[in-house]
């Protein structure tokens, strides 16, 4: 697996940690799955009830790599101070940078990620942009010193899957050594294992299994399709061709007829 | 003076971020802090004055995808 800012990763799993039915669930997720990162947020905690606070006993009870998001941000000012709040928060330089666009697709606003990129670059972060599959914002956000993308699959919570193949495959085509994550849109198991058979390095998902009937089995359905798309691509698979082709040898078959 | 605290109205004697927190009931917690829209770092909130009708956001760790 390629690194991720230095960090090699046990599993190409990174799974977020919201609206799991419970804590007890959530952790379960985790270690059935043994998903390798988690991904966290930052919202208005009360005095009284510190909420935040046992949640983030749980996640640090988990001994994963915590990968803090700027999701809801709009803006750049907004996103580039929730991640230096992040930052203190939770004592990493990681940041999943989420500028927004458009509210009803979530997609991402692509200029003003850039833009923030630049800044927490400068500002010694790691980013890793949400993004979508377009090449030049790729380009640009390398050129701003990103050395992860993360395409979405689909829009956020979607469960649709990989919606554009060809844009997914041209940018693992163009960035043979950048680290690619599927962040986003994703449902079921198989479609992970698309991501990786197309050479994704990793795929962060949250709501196909938070939401699912049973979250801690999907979790390990999806650490199994990653691992199975994984060995798939280091296979070097056949191309697939329009006609049929035998497998069993032609050659010394009876004639019987 | 009064300010708002996490989009609450609040009034209070503090007159700086820290004094705001204990006051507040943070104590100890894991938490960062903007005043207006800019981060105050844990180091500089015993600095941080506080003036009427300030906004401040405290924020923890929560769940996120």
């Amino acid at each position: 697996m390629r690194d991720f800012y230095g960090t090699k990763l046990a599993n190409g799993l990174m799974l977020g940690t919201a609206q799991f039915p419970s804590p007890a669930i959530l952790a379960e997720a985790f270690q059935r799955s043994g998903a390798s990162v988690a991904t966290v947020s930052l919202r208005r905690e009360s005095g009284a009830g510190r909420a935040g606070q046992d949640f983030w006993a749980l996640i640090r009870d988990l001994g994963v790599r915590v990968l803090p998001n700027t999701a809801g941000c709009h803006s750049v000012k907004e996103a580039v101070t929730t991640a230096h709040m992040a930052r203190e928060v939770f004592g990493t330089k990681w940041i999943k940078l989420e500028v927004i666009g458009e509210a009803d697709t979530l997609q991402p606003d692509v200029f003003g990620l850039v833009e923030a990129a630049r800044i927490l670059v400068e500002d010694g972060f790691q980013v890793f942009p949400y993004t979508t599959e377009d090449l030049v914002v790729a380009d640009r956000l390398l050129n701003a010193g990103c050395q992860v993308l993360m395409p979405w699959g689909a829009p956020i919570g979607s469960g649709m899957g990989l919606n554009n193949l060809f844009g997914l495959r041209a940018l693992r085509a163009h960035f043979p050594d950048t680290p690619l994550v599927i962040d986003a849109g994703l449902g079921l198991p198989s479609q992970a294992a698309q991501a990786m058979e197309l050479g994704f390095d990793a795929v962060l998902l949250n709501t196909a299994v938070a939401r699912a009937g049973d979250p801690a089995q999907m979790a390990e359905g999806f650490a199994a399709a990653i691992h199975a798309g994984q060995l798939a691509a280091r296979a070097d698979p056949m191309e697939p061709r329009d006609m049929a082709a035998p497998s069993t040898p032609v050659i010394g078959k009876a004639f019987l007829s | 003076m009064n300010i708002q605290l996490n989009g609450k109205p609040r009034s209070t004697l503090a007159t700086t971020l820290a004094q705001l927190l204990a006051e507040a009931g943070f104590g100890s917690a894991t938490v960062a802090t903007a005043v207006n829209g800019a981060f105050v770092p844990l180091a500089l909130r015993t600095r941080q004055d506080l003036k009427d009708g300030d906004q401040i956001e405290v924020l923890a760790p929560m769940q996120g995808g």
